[in-house]
This record gives C-alpha cells, structure tokens and sequence, in this order.
C-alpha cells in the first residue's frame, strides 16, 4: 500500500488551483466558448493531475446542484438583489455610505467618457467589483474608494478601509492607487492597501509597485516594492520589510470571510474582529490583551472568539448592550 | 453529466507499466469513489496535522498521489486507499519538516475503526446530498449566492444574471467561478454532516 515515488514538481497551493479550475468550468458555460477555448483547456487539465482533480470536483459539485432545480417553486423568492448599484459620485454621497452590503458595478470600460465612481461597503461588507480589462478589485468592510478609468489612466483613490487589487497590467493605461498623500504605482501585480486613521499599509503578494508621496513628480525617492514587500506609512516614517507568504494570506482571509491568528494578542484579535461588526470586543484589562490566541474564525462571529478566550484562559464576559467585555 | 466528454480530452489513454487506463475512467472513479470520502479525510488529516492553513495542501497532495495510483491500477478498495495515502503523506511531512508528531501518531492508529465502519446506503446518501447542498448554498456569501441560485434554480444566461442584479457580465463570471469553488469546499466540509443530521 506504499506509494511509489513520484516525479518532485512542485504544485501550486491547492486553493489557486482551485479558483483556477472554477474559472475554467465558468468559461465552459459561457456562449462564447469554442473550440479555441477547450483546447486551451485541455492544456491546462494535462499540466498537472491536480488541475485535472480540482477541476473534476469542481464540476462534480456543480453538477450535482442541477438537482436544485428541484426547489425552484419556493426559491426565486429568495433571490433579491439587495446591493445597491454603482452611482454617480454624488448620488452615492447623497444615499451616504451606511446602506445595506455594496454597490454593484457596472463595467467600466476606460474608453467610457471620464467619470467618478463611487463604491463603498458597510461594516462587515466585503464586494468585488471586476472590470472588462480583467482587473479586479475586492473591498473589505467598512471601506470607501473612487475610481476614475479614462483612456490615459485607471486611478483608484482609497478614502478609508482596505481593498486587494489584482490589476491586469496595460503599460498604456498605468493603474494608480492614491491614498492618505501616498501614491502607488502598478507594474502588474496582485497586493493589498489598507488606510486605518494615521497608518498606511501596502503589501504585496505578486509582481512590483512602486510607492512613493501622491504629490511626486517623478519616481524619484519612491520604493519599489515587489512580492512578500510590506511596507508601512505613517504620519513622519516609511518603513518595508519582507513578510512571509503565509502571513500575507492570513491577513487576506478576510477574502474567504475568515480571519486567522496565529500567537495573536487577545487586543490585537479584537481590534481586527471589531472591524467587522457592529457589536464591539472589549479588552478591559491590559494583562488580558497580552494573552495570545491562535485560530481561523468566521470574521462575523465574534461569540466563537470570545468563547474561545474564555475557555482557554478562564476569563469572564459580560455584555453590556453592544460591548462585549472581557476580564479576569 | 452529458458533457463529460465534452470538457475531458476524450480517448486519452496513459500507458504505464504496460497497462492501458482510460483516462475517461480514472476520472469517474475518481469522482464515484475518492470525491466521497472528503469530509472524512479533511477530519483525519486536521487531526494528524497542527498547521489548519495547510490542510487543502495536504488533500491535494493526497489526491495527486491516489490519482497518479489508479492511473496504473485503480485501488480496491479505494477507501482504505485513500486513507493509507494520507497516512504515508503525514509521516513524509513530519519526517520531512523534523516535527514530533503527538497528535499525527495518536491519531493514525485510530484509523483502523474508521474504516471498518460500513458506508450509507443509497438512498441516504441521495437524501444527504440534497441537504449538504441546501446548507452549502445557504452559507455563500451573498452576491455569489444570488448569482448561483439564479443560474442554476432560474437557469439565467449570464447577461440575463448581469442585467437583473445590476452589475457587468465580467462580475457575473466572477461572482459564479468563486461560487463553484466556494460550493465544493462547503459541499464536502464537516460542518454540514454534523449539523444537518436529523
């Protein structure tokens, strides 16, 4: 029952070749999808058994949800678009930003006539909005961010939260980030710019930025930052270092409605799971928010959280209307 | 299932050790007798393995090396399999990373119970299924979940699904690809077997 040993090719991690199988079976159904199409396919399924089984179970599950077709009487009552639509920049303002989830989109090509969107997400909102030059943008809660796409340029500016990126590179249309008087500048690349009150984050996980002042006339005395980059703005400092991969995609499992901690600081956890919620973690004594915790949480939840803290460090909670209070 | 061979490269036939194995026929075994087993073995393997950001990994690598098995002879039977790969893959990983594995070893010999234990039968099995998918949509986020619904209870082209929830064709794509992906993983998770017993 032993294995024999197999060839050493390294293979991707198992969720981008699972996102990578979903996007293949999405193209399947679409009405453009032609020979050309399933050629190409058929390369990427004899690259590696792993694509060939991701994209087996993908479609196993996806099949089989065929037989939901059989709670068709009872279901379109669920389906109801509760996202607002994109709108015009003063609209948007005018219905204010604390409106149920977000703004859907609509595709804005960069050869449309110039005009400002708006898109912002509530409290625990997370939305996605794709453009038709391939470029995504994910919003995590609580964030507001105008885009402007026109023939020259794509510029993004962020007003508070945090959004990941992944730009589709066009070197004639440079794609900008502009944010708390700081200017990021994308060379192709996937990463993640988070603004909280007085800090700015930048973060990379593929290809290079650079990032330097909003109000620079040139690159000069901008960073370069490239894959596994961090860097960090505030007030008076600049500072990058290297982060490990798997600590970059923990602070980006917010992208599966997840947070993870791993030797987090009990304050630390609370300040990220408040983030999302209305109801709010109260660390009341120091000592306890030196105490650490590790774990993946639903980023809603923040009763598993808590329980989690008071089972392993015998601590007590009381709730006071909106607070949840931790103590010894 | 009538497209199959539409999106499998049909007639591929693999020769290894002197034995012809369709490929068309690997994969359905695949599907029938491995897919199954998923939630048990996410549950074997974050029991042998610390590190939970690693498990997908660990499955992955798991099934590469069943697959690559049954290319030259599908296993019989498949489960017991199954379970001893992962097994072998576990002791790799701690050999390989020098970690003392208290829990991979405790845990290890208590497979022997788990596959003793006779399957469901058919018929629950179909009643599961139904149920495991209800759950697995429900837990969607809820704009994937919309654009799922619509598709697959509605049957919505993607310009219909565009044009009713006020967004792009391209998002639309977006929102369906993550909800395959994001349906498969809550399909098999354990959270709906033990949640949704009766």
């Amino acid at each position: 029952m032993t294995n024999a040993p197999r060839a050493n090719n390294p293979v991707k991690p198992a969720s981008i070749v699972q996102a990578e199988a979903a996007n293949w079976l999405e193209r399947t159904e679409r009405a453009d999808w032609d020979a050309v199409a399933k050629a190409d396919l058929d390369v990427w399924l004899a690259q590696s058994p792993a694509h060939m089984i991701a994209f087996l179970r993908v479609r196993d599950v996806w099949q089989r949800a065929e037989r939901l077709h059989a709670l068709a009487p009872s279901a379109p009552e669920k389906v109801t678009t509760h996202g607002l639509r994109a709108k015009p920049m003063l609209l948007a303002l005018a219905a204010g930003i604390g409106a149920l989830a977000v703004l859907g989109v609509v595709g804005a090509r960069y050869v449309a006539a110039p005009q400002v969107r708006t898109y912002s997400t509530d409290v625990g909102g997370r939305e996605l909005v794709a453009f038709d030059d391939g470029t995504q943008i994910e919003l995590n809660t609580n964030t507001v961010l105008r885009t402007r796409m026109t023939t020259q340029s794509r510029t993004v500016w962020l007003d508070k939260g945090e959004v990941y990126f992944r730009v589709h590179h066009d070197p004639a249309h440079p794609f900008t980030v502009i944010t708390d008087g700081h200017r990021i500048t994308d060379v192709g690349t996937k990463f993640v710019v988070r603004r909280d009150p007085g800090r700015l984050e930048v973060a990379l996980l593929e290809g290079r930025v650079r990032f330097g002042t909003a109000d620079a006339k040139s690159n000069a005395g901008s960073d370069l930052l490239t894959a596994g980059d961090q860097a960090i703005a505030t007030a008076n400092s600049v500072s990058v270092q290297k982060i490990p991969l798997t600590a970059l995609k923990n602070e980006l499992s917010w992208r599966r409605d997840m947070l993870v901690f791993d030797h987090t600081t009990l304050a630390e956890a609370a300040r990220e799971i408040n983030r999302y919620n209305r109801r709010k973690l109260v660390i009341a004594d120091p000592t306890v928010g030196r105490l650490t915790i590790g774990g993946t949480f639903a980023k809603n939840d923040i009763g598993a959280l808590t329980s989690a803290a008071r089972e392993m460090f015998d601590l007590r909670v009381k709730e006071h209307g909106d607070e949840i209070v931790i103590s010894r | 299932m009538a497209d199959t061979h539409d999106t499998n490269p049909e007639g591929a036939e693999l020769r290894r050790n002197g034995t012809v194995m369709a490929q068309s026929d690997v994969n359905d075994w695949f599907v029938r007798e491995v897919l199954p087993l998923e939630t048990m073995l996410m549950q074997f393997l974050r029991r042998g393995w610390r590190n939970s950001a690693d498990l997908k990994d660990l499955c992955q690598d798991v099934y590469v090396r069943v697959y690559e098995a049954a290319q030259k002879e599908m296993p019989v039977p498949a489960k017991a399999f199954v379970f001893a790969t992962a097994r072998n893959l576990l002791i790799d990983r701690v050999r390989k990373e020098k970690l003392v594995p208290i829990e991979a070893m405790a845990d290890l010999d208590a497979l022997g119970i788990a596959l003793d234990e006779p399957g469901p039968d058919r018929s629950v099995i179909a009643r599961q299924e139904l149920r495991r998918l209800q759950t697995a949509l429900d837990q969607l986020p809820p704009r994937q979940r919309e654009a799922v619904l619509m598709r697959k209870i509605e049957g919505l082209s993607r310009p219909e699904i565009a044009a009713r929830m006020g967004i792009a064709e391209p998002t639309v794509s977006v929102h369906l690809a993550a909800g395959m992906a994001t349906l498969a993983d809550f399909f098999h998770s354990e959270k709906i077997e033990t949640g949704g017993k009766p």
